[in-house]
């Protein structure tokens, strides 16, 4: 085996990187330096960090390099060699982070069966079917409180347990992977990272409530997580950790990969069942909820990737460890893709009960900028904004709850000053209206109404009224869609009204965005005394909104600019003004 | 017995079988639900909204329609909050559909027009955006106008679930969301078989049928013309819910009225005509199950929707089609032919018009060349009952009111059997009564076959005819087709004895009662209730048997010699043949 593994961040997801030409050159440098027996480079699709250039980890001790210049790379690797860490280079480890669902992301080969052996894997399995009745199995789930990492937190163990209970010749389990929220990644993070622990989980799961079938429904966008489940799967298959009689057992599992094609609604349910039928993936009214009728209106249990991993966990170290982390009715972790104006944006995975000022300056660093926060969105297009005052709140299922938001998949958007919330709910409203299935009304023509709206409250043509407008339709749209998706829509519109109200009526009556986000709402202007004349700002205006010469000077023409800021951004001398 | 289940509505304890939701629950406490999409005939598809209630200890609202009311539940139908919501979603769905009700298909009669009035919506809270999409008048039976369309989702439950036929879909989602054939194609060049029961259960003017009334209109006032017309039986018996008779009120003479006053120059009756496709069908069965002439079972076919469907996903079954055209094409052809010569006149100049329960008798009318067997186009027109009820409206008869009259000779004068072919297994029970007589000679002690009526989707039962059995099915609605046609070709296929000998299938569920072109919102419940006005009158007719009506007799005797005569085969008989599900 290899004294060190580095990962190296991949190039084909940010084509201007050169990791490829970095990878040749690392592979060189290990030959010419005789440490190809000792230290393996690795390319991979994802470190955990985004916008952080060239990134390299080194394997097992964790130690992270980002931002990299072309001739750190092999400084890297000999510090590797030598054991050592580069001080000054490397990133600190950020603290306060348990890992359980990541485990073992980014330490052991996620295509090998035997690395996630030698972690303890398949031991939770072992002991479910050999020691443990099903009913035991969702007893243990139980007294570990685990909730569902989808979103809405219900009880996993309520879940299996419905399903246990309903009579049938069949039952299925579905590994719901079919992960959507904008700017999260965890799922996708676990099932390339370390796939046998989802498939583990699942494989309780189907033994907790009596499947025989069981399906990962995986976004086709996600083609490196399919390869690997889909790997994995064939190695649990032949070694009896899959198909007939596993582990010697009375017990028998057949997996099977479906992949999604990149609705979001699909990874509602009923419509995710739907879309494994082979027909339109839309929601249908629960109950009967899935658990009772699911699949080919047999007893279904879905579960998300993040649960799933936990699941494999708790059976492993035991339900009493899992629950001594979180708190009282939120156990275990959640990972959250922080990102954002934070400094550190990525992946983390923290304890249920930390601050989200925790998370946002401990582990994050607080804001790139080094401007104050304004607010944290959680939930993704479901959730809310929770404004800087809650920064203090212990984040679980209720609180987050209680403020507007909600848990969701576990996106957090950090964001500050520079940032509007009428562009923050128009961004979250108009992705459900682009998600939205259009079977049924509220959510269909609700969501356009509304978004609608708040394209008129950010180009300064709303009213007052049309808050009064948006909260009638959210009041429909809440009770009235039929599902999630629709129900949770006007989620980011209602918490930003309610917190920044203010901000909203500056736009509507002062016709003002005060984060200057909103172009319709800003004037660019040229500052006479700082112009140089150069003439860079006519001859980039897009529409010709900017006469004069050299010799007379330069003036913008509010009526026919188009508020692109195309100027300022080429003005070498700061002459062009926004307000 | 299912279990019974206690709950409240609105504080009122009532029970109910399990499996009853709170829409039908709500109603044995005399609350009626507003809903939008849900249609009783269907499974809910709860796409509207409109129909949330609330259930005490949950943060939710739920769907009536769809939710099945459970122990202990108690249930708030109405208050202010639901009340609102419900109006706010109702504006919503108006935001997105035209105003231009007056000129609309469904004026009067459409249900989100309805609401509408009953929430007292005055004003406009939403800004109007319509969908840009043309309208498909391809298949000249329905027209389908995307703009109108609410999506509540019925018209694709009945043609995919219900009628097996796939012909519409949801393309789409989001505010984009649409129903259209799947990829960018008319209804003509789709599965789509015409039956028309998307225009039957449609709550808007989204989907209507064509309308041919004027062409109707053109036609009576061209003193060129000689307008003839024909009634179906399942019409008489629907029409009246457009004047407000009782469900199932058989109407037949009042019809003969108000078409005669509305200018037709004779009018005349399809059951008639049945009656000749009886004598036709009745010979074919025998020569089929006593000669063997060609293979068993026989299958029916006055259905043309049915007849499409066979044609593009059943074409292997052709060689078992009964090649006997439908009732109202043999009434064509016999006017412009017998008819005109026994009374002198033109058949050029004769316009016959056919009152059908059906959207599909309009693209029969021309679907192949047997259908100018005249030497003209046999059908000129076919109108729906809607049409036709609103022809009369248009014209200011008082229906109600009108006397009875009787219907011209000898196109008119029916048996018992021609009437019950507007219900489904009446072709059935009325070719049995004549079969039996063709082929034992004897009459029937009793003609009423009781195995063959009602609504269960396929029929089957086993008649002695001289000794020997005969297995015959019936289906209805074609969703029901599919059992019976594997059946048939698994015994074709591996040699087997036929699982039956003669077959019936109609399109749509219920017969011709429930036809698509027939009054809206049908259920099983109507579609008994005219059944059974035309069960009625077969009981009441002397002459119950085909074979036994005195005008058959002659007009085989005068012109058409015998059943399956060259002269028969050659006015009377059609080909088919396998056709693309899609066009292009």
């Amino acid at each position: 085996m290899f004294k060190k593994t580095i990962l190296l961040k991949d190039t084909s997801f940010s084509p201007e990187d050169k990791t490829r030409d970095v990878f040749t050159r690392c592979l060189d440098y290990l030959r010419e330096k005789q440490l190809e027996q000792d230290i393996q480079v690795v390319r991979v699709a994802d470190s955990g960090v985004y916008g952080q250039g060239l990134v390299m980890k080194v394997l097992p001790d964790a130690t992270l390099y980002v931002n990299l210049k072309d001739e750190d790379v092999t400084r890297v690797i000999d510090a590797a060699a030598q054991n050592k860490t580069i001080e000054g280079l490397a990133l600190k480890k950020a603290p306060k982070q348990i890992r359980i669902v990541l485990r073992n992301c980014g330490k052991i080969d996620p295509e090998s069966l035997e690395e996630y052996i030698a972690t303890g894997g398949y031991v939770g399995l072992k002991k479910a079917l050999l020691e443990l009745t099903p009913d035991k199995v969702i007893e243990e789930m139980k007294k570990a409180g685990l909730r569902g990492r989808g979103g809405a937190g219900y009880p996993t163990w309520m879940k299996w347990k419905f399903a246990r209970q309903v009579v049938a010749d069949q039952k299925f389990v579905i590994c719901n992977a079919d992960e959507g929220d904008p700017g999260a990644y965890m799922d996708r993070s676990v099932l390339e990272g370390d796939p046998h622990s989802v498939i583990e989980g699942l494989i309780i799961a189907a033994y907790a409530v009596g499947a025989s079938k069981g399906y990962f429904y995986i976004r086709a966008e996600y083609p490196l997580a399919v390869e690997r489940i889909q790997k994995a799967i064939d190695q649990a298959n032949a070694a009896g950790l899959l198909g007939k009689n596993i582990l010697g057992s009375a017990f028998s599992l057949d997996l099977e990969i479906r992949l999604g094609a990149g609705a979001f609604v699909c990874g509602e349910e009923t419509a995710l069942i739907a879309s494994i039928e082979g027909r339109r993936g839309t929601p249908r009214p629960r109950p009967p909820y899935p658990s009772v009728k699911g699949l080919w209106d047999k007893p279904t249990v879905i579960n998300n990737v993040e649960t799933l991993s936990n699941v494999s966990f708790i059976l492993l170290k035991g339900s009493e460890q899992f629950a001594s982390i979180g708190t009282e009715k939120s156990k275990g972790t959640k990972v959250f893709a922080v990102t954002g104006k934070v400094k550190n944006s990525g992946l983390v995975e923290v304890p249920m009960g930390i601050t989200l000022r925790e998370i946002v300056y401990d582990i994050g660093g607080g804001t790139i900028s080094g401007k104050a926060v304004k607010a944290v969105q959680t939930g993704g297009p479901s959730g809310g904004v929770i404004p800087v005052d809650a920064l203090d709140t212990q984040v679980d299922y209720e609180n987050l709850q209680k403020l507007g938001s909600i848990m969701g998949s576990g996106g957090m958007i950090v964001m500050d000053e520079e940032d509007c919330m009428v562009d923050i709910a128009k961004f979250y409203l108009g992705f459900c209206v682009d998600e939205s299935c259009g079977k049924c009304a509220p959510c269909r023509i609700g969501g356009y109404q509304m978004l609608e709206v708040l394209k008129r409250v950010a180009n300064g043509q709303a009213k007052l009224e049309d808050m009064t407008v948006l909260r009638r339709i959210s009041q429909a749209m809440q009770k009235a869609s039929l599902c999630g998706l629709g129900q949770t829509a006007a989620n980011p519109v209602l918490s930003t009204m309610k917190y920044f109200e203010s901000e909203y009526k500056q736009h509507i009556e002062n016709k003002k965005c005060p984060a200057g986000k909103c172009s319709a709402l800003s004037n660019y202007a040229i500052i006479q005394e700082k112009c140089k004349r150069c003439s860079l700002c006519q001859k980039n205006c897009p529409v010709e909104a900017i006469p004069g010469s050299r010799e007379d000077g330069f003036t913008i023409v509010q009526e026919k600019c188009i508020k692109c800021g195309r100027c300022l951004e080429v003005c070498k001398f700061k002459a062009v003004s926004k307000t | 017995m299912p279990k019974v289940i206690k709950a409240k509505i609105n504080g009122i304890l009532l029970r109910v079988p399990e499996g009853t939701t709170i829409l039908e629950a709500a109603e044995k406490v005399q609350v009626k639900i507003p809903t939008l999409c849900k249609h009783p005939d269907l499974t809910a598809s709860a796409g509207c909204g409109i129909c949330i209630v609330r259930i005490k200890g949950t943060a939710k609202m739920l769907r009536a329609c769809s939710t099945p009311i459970e122990e202990g539940m108690e249930i708030i139908t109405h208050d202010p909050e639901i009340v609102e919501i419900r109006r706010t979603v109702i504006e919503l769905i108006l935001s997105n559909h035209p105003n231009d009700c007056l000129k609309c298909g469904r004026n009067n009669n459409c249900e989100l027009q309805k609401l509408t009035a009953d929430f007292g919506i005055r004003q406009e809270s939403f800004p109007q955006f319509l969908k840009n999409l043309p309208t498909d008048n391809s298949t000249n039976t329905i027209t389908l106008e995307p703009p109108k369309c609410i999506l509540c989702g019925r018209c694709v439950e009945v043609c995919q679930n219900g009628q097996d036929v796939w012909a519409l879909s949801f393309l789409e989602r989001g505010i984009k969301t649409r129903i259209s054939p799947a990829g960018e194609i008319q209804l003509a060049d789709s599965p789509c078989v015409r039956c028309g029961q998307c225009s039957n259960h449609c709550p808007t003017g989204a989907i209507v049928e064509k309308d041919h009334t004027g062409k109707v209109w053109e036609a009576l006032l061209d003193p060129d013309k000689f307008c003839v017309v024909q009634i179906a039986p399942a019409v008489r018996v629907a029409i009246g819910e457009a004047f407000g008779f009782p469900v199932g009120t058989n109407l037949t003479r009042k019809m003969y009225a108000v078409l005669r006053r509305l200018g037709f120059k004779a009018v005349f009756d399809t059951s008639f005509a049945a009656d000749v496709t009886i004598m036709e069908e009745a010979s074919e069965f025998e020569e089929r199950f006593i000669n063997n002439k060609k293979p068993l079972p026989l299958i029916t076919s006055c259905c043309p929707s049915w007849v499409d469907f066979m044609e593009k996903f059943h074409g292997d079954m052709i060689e078992h089609f009964s090649s006997c055209k439908s009732p109202h094409e043999i009434l064509g052809v016999l006017s412009k032919t017998y008819y005109a010569r026994k009374n002198n006149i033109d058949p050029a100049k004769i316009f016959m018009v056919s009152i059908m329960p059906c959207t599909s008798k309009k693209y029969e009318i021309s679907r192949s060349d047997e259908m100018f067997a005249s030497g003209y186009q046999d059908i000129d027109v076919a109108l729906t009952t809607r049409e036709l009820s609103r022809m009369i409206k248009q014209s200011g008869l008082d229906f109600n009111h009108l006397p009875e009259e009787e219907c011209d000779s000898i196109l008119g004068e029916y048996a018992g059997a021609g009437v019950i072919f507007g219900a489904t297994g009446g072709v059935m029970e009325a070719a049995l009564r004549t079969a039996n007589y063709f082929i034992t000679g004897n009459e029937l002690e009793r003609v009423d076959f009781d195995a063959v009526r009602g609504l269960k989707g396929v029929k089957e039962a086993e008649i002695e005819i001289a000794g020997k059995k005969v297995k015959i099915a019936i289906a209805h609605g074609l969703g029901n087709v599919e059992y019976v046609i594997n059946k048939v070709r698994e015994a074709k296929k591996n040699n087997k004895e036929m699982p039956w000998h003669f077959i019936e299938v109609m399109a749509c569920p219920g017969g011709c009662v429930g036809g698509g072109g027939q009054p809206y919102n049908v259920t099983d419940e109507l579609r008994i209730k005219r059944a059974e006005g035309l069960y009625k009158e077969d009981k009441t007719k002397e002459i119950r048997c085909s074979h036994q009506n005195p005008y058959i007799k002659r007009i085989y005797e005068e012109f058409l010699e015998k059943p399956l005569s060259e002269k028969s085969e050659k006015l009377l008989h059609t080909a088919y043949k396998s056709r693309p599900t899609y066009r292009k």
